[in-house]
Formats: structure tokens, C-alpha cells, sequence
């Protein structure tokens, strides 16, 4: 990436020169294969010799214990949950994914703050505010946004570790079935994600298919920023 | 960037440096306005219990940076918000806060953050009704705080900016550039100015009249008593018109 770039402010304190490293992320709804994509990305870069640095949400030491503390107990309203997970986020930018850029990383991101915004934004929150939060957000080198319809989803979701009540948005729908709500609640999640493909240039890719092609179409693209 | 209170309730916030007395001026106010029969809530800068777990392993670890010590002491205020300020205002209560965001964009600011992006973090809170600052000159602050308090802690030093080695030295540096942010917001948030060099009745009586001001002609929610009286008066007028009638 070189020089930095921020959605807004960025850090004024903070005097950033030059990051050799990229920022590479990827996004999209529960269930879509984001780490099974990471995982296979992360192998083939190393495999080409690249340093690889991956990080996820929810995984800052500083906001983690509040975070699991918050997830067992529906006690945090949308904006406090909002400002909490901007937190960590900010928590893991600054002391994480900015210094392994300086060091030459290749970051793998599973996720940015795109998810946190959606959350946020079908739980009310105005996206405006939300984006303005963000100023202080690193502009990736690439994004890709893995995108399945629904039913896909639920297959992938059976089939795996079955349906969870945060990802089926129970705190939110309300409705009388964990499966309802999953279908009503990443619905909506998706209408979000892709609204925000273009105010943030997205590079969607189809995730109805297999793994392997999902992973071969993100690395012709991926090839290209290569240096 | 903030907007004014709609609800039927009246927010009171003081404001000012560390030192500068603004505690004692409010804890007399809340037992003023209590006795006077007024509802009244009182709520503090960083005491909701969830956000303080993650703020006090910030603050024992070390590892804020100004951007994660701001957005987390918004989360703080954004729970109280939901939680106390808004259903109070609505119900029709005086707030009284000591510190309000005011003390966000004076800190977060002094630490390097830009001004407008913290404006942006809080602008969901309303305007108060009456912001009262505490002007005291900074040598007098300082001196109050070292000779009461045992330890200054590390952040409320400033320690994080490398401003000095010593603590003492730091603390003055950080609440020296504090003041000349609270400086800039007398203008853009309309405070009211106290001059906090003076004897703490005379302040205090200064205070009783301005809030006076503001709450003259308003009618907050009643206390229970006073609820109870207006029930009854009710009950017997309702009655009296029915035996005329009869």
C-alpha cells in the first residue's frame, strides 16, 4: 500500500510514512466460507514466500472480555455495542494490522469494520454517523466481498455448526424459530453488504459456488496487486 | 453539532479540570434540588459497569491508544445515555452530570484526536439546558490535586503522550493543554462560566441562582407525594361536581 490511506481522519498523533505492507480483506455475511478463504490465501501466500499476519474481530486482548462478557447477556443497546466494537477494531488497526504493515505483512483480514457497520445499521443506527466513526480506518488494498444467496447459507449452516442465535439476528427479528430469523435477518445483512460494494469498491465474488472456484477467482484478482 | 434537549426534563452538567471543585458544587446541588421535593438524577463520566471492566484493563495494561481511550469512554456515555440521560429527560427529571461529552472532545482533543471526529462520536447527545465550567487558573488545580490526592493516576496524567517523565510534570502539561480546549468550547456550547477561585459557598449560592433561571415557569415530573395531592384533588373536585349535579 505504501502510503496510507484513511476513510477520514485517520490519527492525527500518529506519524505514518510508509507502509511496504497490503491490506488485504475479506467480507461477508455468517456462513459464506470467509475462513476457509483466509485459511487457503494465507497458505498459498506463504507458499510464495509472502509474510502473512491474520486477524480477525473480536480478537483485541483489550475488549475481548468486555465483548464475551456483552454476548452472554443481551445488555448493550445498538450504539453502545456500536462504539464497543469500534473499540476493538481501532484496538486491533493501531496495534495489530498497522504495525505488521510497517514490518512488510501481507494482512489477511477475515472481516473489517464493513461488518460492524452492517450489524449496526439494520439495528437502527444511522449509517452516516457509523461511516463518520470510521474516519480513522485504513483503506484496504483490496476487499472482497463473498457474496451467497440465503439458501446457500443455510445449507452451509446445517451443515456445519448449525444455527446460533447472534447470527440469526435473534436480539433483532424476534420471530419464534431460529431459522426464520436467520433467513429474515441475513436478508437484510446481505441488502447491507451490498449497498456498501459500491461506496467501498468491493470485489464481489460469486460464493454460491465450490470452494475451489471461489478460491481460484480470488486469486486472479489477488495476482493483480501483487507486486 | 449538538442538538438541543426536546424532552420534558432539564440536563444540568458541570464541567472543568480535575481539581477544579466542580464535584462538591454538584453533590450540593443534588441534595438542593432533592430537598426542594424536585426529581433529580445524578450521573457520573465513566461509571457504567460494563464498559468500566474493559476501561479499567485498559487503564491497567497500559495499551489505550487517544483513538481506542475515545471511543471506549463513548461507548461509556452511549450505555448511560440509552440507560439513564434519555428515559430520565423523557420522564421529566433534572440530570445532573458531572462531565458530559464536553470532557470527551476537551481530553480526546489534548491527546491528538481530531476535533470534528469526536464532535461526530457524540453528536446523539442533546445540548444541556445549563453547562456550568469551572474556571480555575492551572497552578491552583494542580496544587488542589497533588496535596489531596494520594497518587495521579497514569492516564489522568497524560502519561500516554510522553510529555514528561514526571508524573506531576506530565499532569500539569495534559490539563494545561485540557483547560485550553475547555477555552475554545465556552464559545461553541454557550457555558456558563464560574470562577472557581472563589469560596465554595459563594459559588454555590451563584449556581442556586442561575439554576433558578432555568428551572422558573417549568414543571418537571412530580414527586410521589406531590403526585399523590394532585390525585386527590382531582378525586374530590370530580366528586363535588357530581353531587351538584345530583
Amino acid at each position: 500500500m505504501a502510503k496510507a490511506h484513511f476513510y477520514g481522519q485517520g490519527y492525527p498523533y500518529l506519524e505514518i510514512k510508509k507502509l511496504p505492507g497490503k491490506l488485504i480483506v475479506v467480507e461477508g455475511t455468517d456462513g459464506v466460507g470467509r475462513s476457509t478463504q483466509v485459511e487457503l490465501l494465507r497458505k498459498w501466500l506463504e507458499k510464495n514466500s509472502f509474510a502473512v499476519s491474520d486477524t480477525g474481530l473480536r480478537r483485541s486482548p483489550l475488549t475481548q472480555p468486555g465483548l464475551n462478557q456483552a454476548k452472554k447477556g443481551n445488555t448493550l443497546s445498538p450504539r453502545t455495542n456500536s462504539l464497543f466494537y469500534a473499540t476493538d477494531f481501532a484496538d486491533r488497526l493501531e496495534n495489530q494490522i498497522i504495525p505488521a504493515l510497517k514490518a512488510g505483512f501481507y494482512v489477511l483480514s477475515d472481516r473489517y469494520f464493513y461488518s460492524i457497520m452492517a450489524r449496526d445499521v439494520v439495528r437502527g443506527i444511522d449509517p452516516k454517523w457509523a461511516k463518520q466513526v470510521y474516519g480513522f480506518a485504513l483503506v484496504p488494498d483490496i476487499i472482497f466481498y463473498l457474496r451467497a444467496d440465503v439458501q446457500t447459507l443455510v445449507t452451509r449452516i446445517v451443515h456445519e455448526r448449525g444455527f446460533d442465535y447472534w447470527e440469526s439476528g435473534m436480539d433483532l427479528i424476534k420471530a419464534d424459530n431460529l431459522y426464520d430469523s436467520f433467513v429474515q435477518y441475513q436478508t437484510c445483512m446481505i441488502q447491507q453488504f451490498d449497498k456498501m460494494a459500491e461506496d467501498y469498491q468491493f470485489v464481489t465474488i460469486d460464493a454460491n459456488r465450490s470452494i475451489k472456484a471461489i478460491n481460484d477467482d480470488i486469486k486472479i484478482e489477488l495476482q493483480k496487486i501483487l507486486n | 453539532m449538538l442538538k438541543p434537549n426536546p424532552c420534558k426534563g432539564k440536563l444540568i452538567v458541570v464541567e472543568g479540570i480535575d481539581g477544579s471543585g466542580k464535584s462538591t458544587q454538584i453533590d450540593l446541588i443534588n441534595k438542593w434540588l432533592a430537598e426542594k421535593g424536585k426529581s433529580v438524577y445524578f450521573s457520573e463520566w465513566n461509571s457504567s459497569p460494563l464498559v468500566k471492566s474493559t476501561s479499567k484493563l485498559g487503564k491497567r495494561e497500559k495499551s489505550f491508544t487517544p483513538t481506542t481511550f475515545s471511543l471506549i469512554h463513548a461507548a461509556d456515555f452511549a450505555n448511560r445515555w440509552e440507560n439513564q440521560f434519555l428515559p430520565m429527560l423523557k420522564a421529566g427529571v433534572i440530570v445532573l452530570a458531572d462531565r458530559y461529552a464536553f470532557t470527551g472532545f476537551a481530553r480526546d482533543v489534548a491527546r491528538g484526536v481530531d476535533p470534528q471526529w469526536v464532535r461526530n462520536l457524540y453528536s446523539f447527545a442533546f445540548l444541556p439546558d445549563l453547562t456550568i465550567y469551572f474556571n480555575v487558573p492551572l497552578d491552583e488545580a494542580v496544587e488542589r490535586i497533588t496535596s489531596s490526592r494520594a497518587k495521579i493516576k497514569y492516564y489522568e496524567a497524560g502519561m500516554d503522550l510522553n510529555l514528561s517523565e514526571k508524573k506531576v510534570t506530565s499532569f500539569r502539561l495534559f490539563q494545561g493543554k485540557i483547560l485550553e480546549e475547555y477555552e475554545k468550547m465556552i464559545p461553541e456550547f454557550g457555558f456558563h462560566v464560574m470562577d472557581a477561585t472563589q469560596p465554595i459557598q459563594k459559588q454555590q449560592k451563584e449556581i442556586r441562582k442561575v439554576i433558578n433561571g432555568v428551572l422558573r415557569g417549568w414543571e418537571g415530573l412530580p414527586n410521589p407525594v406531590q403526585s399523590a395531592q394532585v390525585y386527590a384533588r382531582k378525586k374530590k373536585a370530580a366528586a363535588l361536581k357530581e353531587e351538584s349535579h345530583g
